[in-house]
């Protein structure tokens, strides 16, 4: 067959980050739009509880990490507007589900959970069919946003906007709470529960600076997502440090320098 | 031909009835304009006939395939969202070519088209606004206080080109408005709403209804002029007793 190639570890490993890296730039675009930063950690810690929870019925862990990613969106919809502040209940919603998830985890000693491996990710294990777990998930992420593409920005910008078009923002909210899900599942091996976040806001918060249309920033989230993934690949090898967060770590100091460069280039000009 | 018709519709907001039951329709080639004090409802009323508020009783029914072209209030857009006036013309659906070089023209925003929508002044957005509105090709105009924010003069240009939109692309009008003395005279019918509507008609026979000078004032310079606790004091008393029975009863309120 010619997939020979797949055999490297570190093949893999590239492939995955691509594949990570491709559909969490257009859903992180729209975490920074609509500031569901922490509605993104919220459902990143469910998927903790979910693993667990997959593991103790002998479900799919995958399977596990949607089911609680799910519930997860539905419980935060279902206390809106009763009295909370948003972020209130997220934070209850957020930090309940990795307590009960670490928890769970211990009580079930005996089925043998590498816990770290999912908090912050185990990229340099994985296999063939992780490989194609991500880039299934990545491509049904990145065609649900672009079939909807048009609609969810114009039910980001105002919701009688949309309802004027014939678009139901409650619906365009599902979807993105149903592709967050996805991504979270197709991260967690990566970049692990605590640093998927990290992955879908700060290569969208550094292609702001030179993008005039959502499309280019998209684009450019996308490109600096592989170029974090692929060298922090890179450098986690040759320093021996842990994948996930040197991954993080990359896109961070992009982040910094490029609006370093901003903020000096008036000066540098003149 | 009728483009909207609500029959008895009410809204409800968590339990509470901002409208009380009302009929309501709108005419091609129409023009409407909703006045009323702050909090009368004016909004929920413009949102509930466009679809984007569910109803707690009654009937809506559209035309088939309406075409809605919508105004906001304001737009807010986070600042993380970059987005030129030219993309945001494109939204959801990108403009006909042919089309969108007569509404530029119309509403002479061609040099805007490279700028953010962030950086556009209160003028200039609104101009954008009813410019992707009229891209719409909508059978109805929908206007919800277009002109907060602008001055007199640029208020009243506006609703000249909203005027003139009427006249070339034969849409309907429906606005919210606080400029009485600038809308009343564009207007083939005023509705004055306030939690139900309290009368309409013709510009000419609504200013001399009893339910519009208690909330409005007799003279002239009261129409200009709104103030919320001048009229609320103002108000007759059978409406007030009927606001208080309504509250009480919240749930009794819808018929169907």
């Amino acid at each position: 067959m010619g997939l020979e190639f797949l055999d490297s570890f570190l093949v893999r490993a590239a492939l995955a980050g691509i594949g990570m890296a491709l559909a969490a730039a257009p859903l992180g675009c729209f975490v920074v739009w609509r500031r569901m930063a922490y509605f993104g950690d919220a459902t990143a810690h469910a998927a903790i509880l979910g693993i667990c929870l997959g593991l103790a019925l002998s479900l799919p862990i995958t399977l596990g990490i949607l089911i609680s990613s799910v519930v997860m969106a539905i419980f935060v919809a279902g206390f809106q507007n009763k009295g909370y502040a948003s972020d209130t209940i997220l934070g209850v919603a957020s930090h309940s589900a990795l307590a009960f998830g670490l928890v769970v985890a211990t009580l079930f000693q005996d089925i043998r959970i590498d816990l770290m491996a999912y908090l912050v990710g185990d990229i340099l294990t994985v296999g063939t069919s992780d490989l194609m777990l991500i880039w299934g998930g990545a491509g049904m992420v990145i065609g649900l946003l672009v079939w909807r593409w048009s609609a969810l920005i114009t039910a980001t910008l105002n919701q009688e906007l949309a309802f004027a078009c014939g678009i139901d923002p409650k619906r365009e909210q599902m979807i993105l709470s149903l592709a967050l899900a996805v991504v979270v599942a197709v991260a967690i091996k990566i970049v692990g529960v605590l640093l998927i976040v990290a992955m879908l806001i700060i290569p969208p918060a550094t292609a702001r600076i030179w993008s005039t249309t959502p499309e280019r920033m998209a684009i450019f989230s996308a490109i600096l997502g592989i170029m974090s993934a692929l060298g922090g690949l890179y450098l986690s090898f040759s320093f021996d440090t842990p994948t996930g967060p040197t991954i993080i770590c990359l896109a961070s100091t992009l982040f910094i320098f490029a609006n370093l460069l901003t903020v000096l280039r008036p000066a540098l000009m003149r | 031909m009728t483009l909207i018709s609500a029959k008895n519709l009410s809204v409800e907001i968590d339990g509470k009835t901002i409208l009380q039951p009302f009929d309501f329709t709108i005419e091609a080639g129409e023009i409407v304009t909703i006045v009323g004090p702050n909090g009368a409802g004016k909004t929920t009323f413009l949102r509930a006939l466009i679809g984007a508020m569910p109803i707690a009783g009654g009937r809506l029914v559209s035309k088939d395939g309406l075409r809605i072209g919508y105004v906001p209030q304001k737009l807010h857009i986070d600042a993380g969202l970059p987005l030129t006036a030219q993309r945001f013309l494109n939204l959801p659906n990108a403009a006909d070519k042919g089309l969108l070089a007569t509404t530029l023209d119309f509403t002479g925003i061609q040099p805007l088209m490279t700028s953010q929508m962030r950086d556009l002044s209160g003028g200039e957005l609104q101009r954008v606004l009813l410019a992707r509105a009229l891209l719409q090709r909508p059978d109805i105009l929908v206007l919800d206080e277009a002109t907060r924010g602008l001055d007199h003069l640029a208020a009243a240009s506006f609703y000249k080109q909203i005027e003139l939109a009427r006249t070339q692309a034969g849409c309907a009008v429906l606005m919210v408005s606080h400029e009485l003395h600038v809308v009343m005279a564009a207007s083939d019918r005023v509705i004055c709403l306030n939690g139900h509507i309290c009368c309409q008609g013709t510009p000419e026979q609504v200013v001399i209804t009893d339910e519009y000078k208690a909330l409005f004032g007799g003279d002239a310079s009261g129409m200009m002029a709104l103030y919320r606790h001048q009229h609320d004091h103002r108000h007759d008393h059978d409406h007030e007793h009927q606001h208080q029975h309504q509250h009480q009863h919240g749930h009794h309120v819808h018929p169907e």
